[in-house]
């Protein structure tokens, strides 16, 4: 077992350190002034070295909102998205790497978040993972652990996400799905099985939009436990999220 | 007579005449032809393609895999090895969210070990396990210079979450927070150093108490 997972971490190792040869390197040509490059991927690193209009600079790699570039004479450093997007490609065009802004928040296509709350007196952590088809169409992979007196479950949900407003900045949503739920009684309870049973959730939520990526999203869902038992069982959950959208 | 033969040579040198300029002349167009085309089109063709960049192509390292060991703390059972590891996907150049899994194997609480024969727990029970879902924020961005002309690009961090303790026969919502220090050997690799308080309830000993149990971790991680 140990040595799967180190021949494992090797390999992704060398997945990793295994550089792109040199002319594979998007080239692109400074058209403003001068291109600052910065130490490190940051904005209180500071300016080191200034590419003038009319050289050329080969991309590196990406960090969040900065880029790794490397100058004609071998000089490498990070500059900001807004200064990259000012400089031309080999047709003549300007580099087209799309700002993150609140415009993107009706667009976004993925969202990823993580959320927790109360599962009927018992409390629930989730992450969720979403992928939007059209702006007003969006679907959700999310899985959850709840914690309970005398349980604990693990539950898995997909479900379709309908926002009517998406261009709303406090945005409500309407959610459909299905999932299953594992639960496992405490050991300190009279010995009983695990059970597992699906489920199904109708709900609605709020996201609201913070700030470049990011939202806040709350959430309510009545969930349908389709329990062996003679009732079904009906939970409130209600969540409070923190997401990302890219 | 001479007429004829006269009319013969005409029409004999005339056809000698086309003859020859078709052979003459031919030849010359042609070249004229070629002389046209070659001014539209170079001898060497110079392989020059043009492509647009597409933002996806350029390589992006915002994902982050930690692996750590260092020393945890747990409330009446011992401080002990524990060994973990974090995966973090950086949002922004401030931003991250971060998944961890940790395990550590707590010894004897002091009771039982002055007792003698009390056994508060199964070996089962004494593996500490978890994981936690949290964000970070990097505070304090900044350089290390190691020498003159050595200088690394370092991160003072917060960080805090929720997540799950398994312990001692049950689940633990549990809360997290600490800070950490980010040492960027190269753009890839980086050090870790980590203190990070994981606060859960316990009711083993009597009634439900909350305990702080604080971690301390070393790491070393890769970008990708």
């Amino acid at each position: 077992m140990f040595y799967q997972g180190l021949v494992f971490f090797c390999s992704l190792l060398l997945l990793v350190s295994s550089a792109q040869a040199d002319d594979d390197y998007p080239r692109v040509q400074v058209a403003d002034p001068y291109l600052e490059m910065q130490t490190g991927a940051g904005s209180g690193y500071p300016v080191f070295y200034v590419i003038e209009r009319g050289e050329w600079v080969q991309i590196l790699k990406r960090k969040t909102e900065w880029f790794k570039v490397r100058s004609e004479r071998g000089k490498e450093g990070w500059v900001r998205r807004e200064q990259m997007e000012q400089t031309l490609t080999p047709t003549g065009s300007k580099l087209d790497l799309p700002d993150v802004a609140e415009g993107d928040f009706v667009r976004r296509r993925w969202e990823m978040g993580i959320s927790s709350g109360d599962f009927s007196g018992a409390t629930i952590i989730s992450a969720w993972s979403g992928y939007g088809f059209t702006r007003n169409l969006s679907m959700e992979l999310s899985v959850s652990n709840v914690l309970g007196s005398y349980s604990s479950s693990l539950m898995g949900n997909v479900g379709l996400l309908a926002h009517p407003f998406p261009e709303w900045r406090f945005s409500p949503y309407f959610t459909l799905g299905t999932g299953i739920i594992q639960t496992t009684p405490k050991a300190s309870l009279v010995q009983t099985r695990d059970r597992t049973n699906n489920t199904t959730h109708v709900g609605v939520g709020l996201r609201v939009y913070l700030a470049k990526r990011f939202i806040v999203r709350f959430d309510y869902k009545s969930l349908v436990i389709f329990s062996s038992q003679d009732d079904n069982q009906e939970i409130n959950v209600w969540q409070i999220g923190f997401a990302a959208f890219y | 007579m001479a007429n004829w033969f006269c009319s013969v040579l005409l029409k004999s040198g005339l056809l000698l005449l086309v003859f020859v300029s078709s052979f003459a002349l031919s030849p010359r167009g042609a070249e004229a032809s070629e002389e046209m085309l070659s001014e539209e089109k170079p001898v060497i063709e110079p392989e020059v393609y043009r492509r647009e960049i597409d933002a996806s192509e350029i390589d992006t390292e915002n994902f982050e895999l930690t692996a750590f060991t260092g020393l945890m703390s747990v409330e009446d059972f011992g401080v002990n090895n524990i060994i973990g590891a974090r995966l973090a996907f950086h949002i922004t150049e401030g931003l991250f969210f971060e998944a961890g899994i940790g395990r550590t194997t707590t010894t004897k609480t002091s009771y039982e070990r002055l007792s003698g024969s009390v056994e508060l727990l199964t070996d089962d029970q004494r593996v500490l396990s978890y994981y936690n879902l949290s964000v970070g924020y990097n505070l304090l961005p900044g350089e290390a210079f190691l020498t003159r002309n050595l200088a690394f690009n370092t991160a003072f961090y917060l960080i805090g979450g929720i997540g799950n303790t398994t312990f001692a026969g049950d689940e633990r919502y549990t809360i997290n927070y600490g800070f950490g220090y980010r040492f960027l050997a190269t753009d890839w690799l980086a050090l870790h150093a980590d203190v990070r308080n994981h606060v859960f309830d316990m009711e083993l000993l009597g009634e439900k108490a909350t305990t702080n149990n604080i971690e301390m971790s070393l790491g070393l991680s890769i970008f990708f």
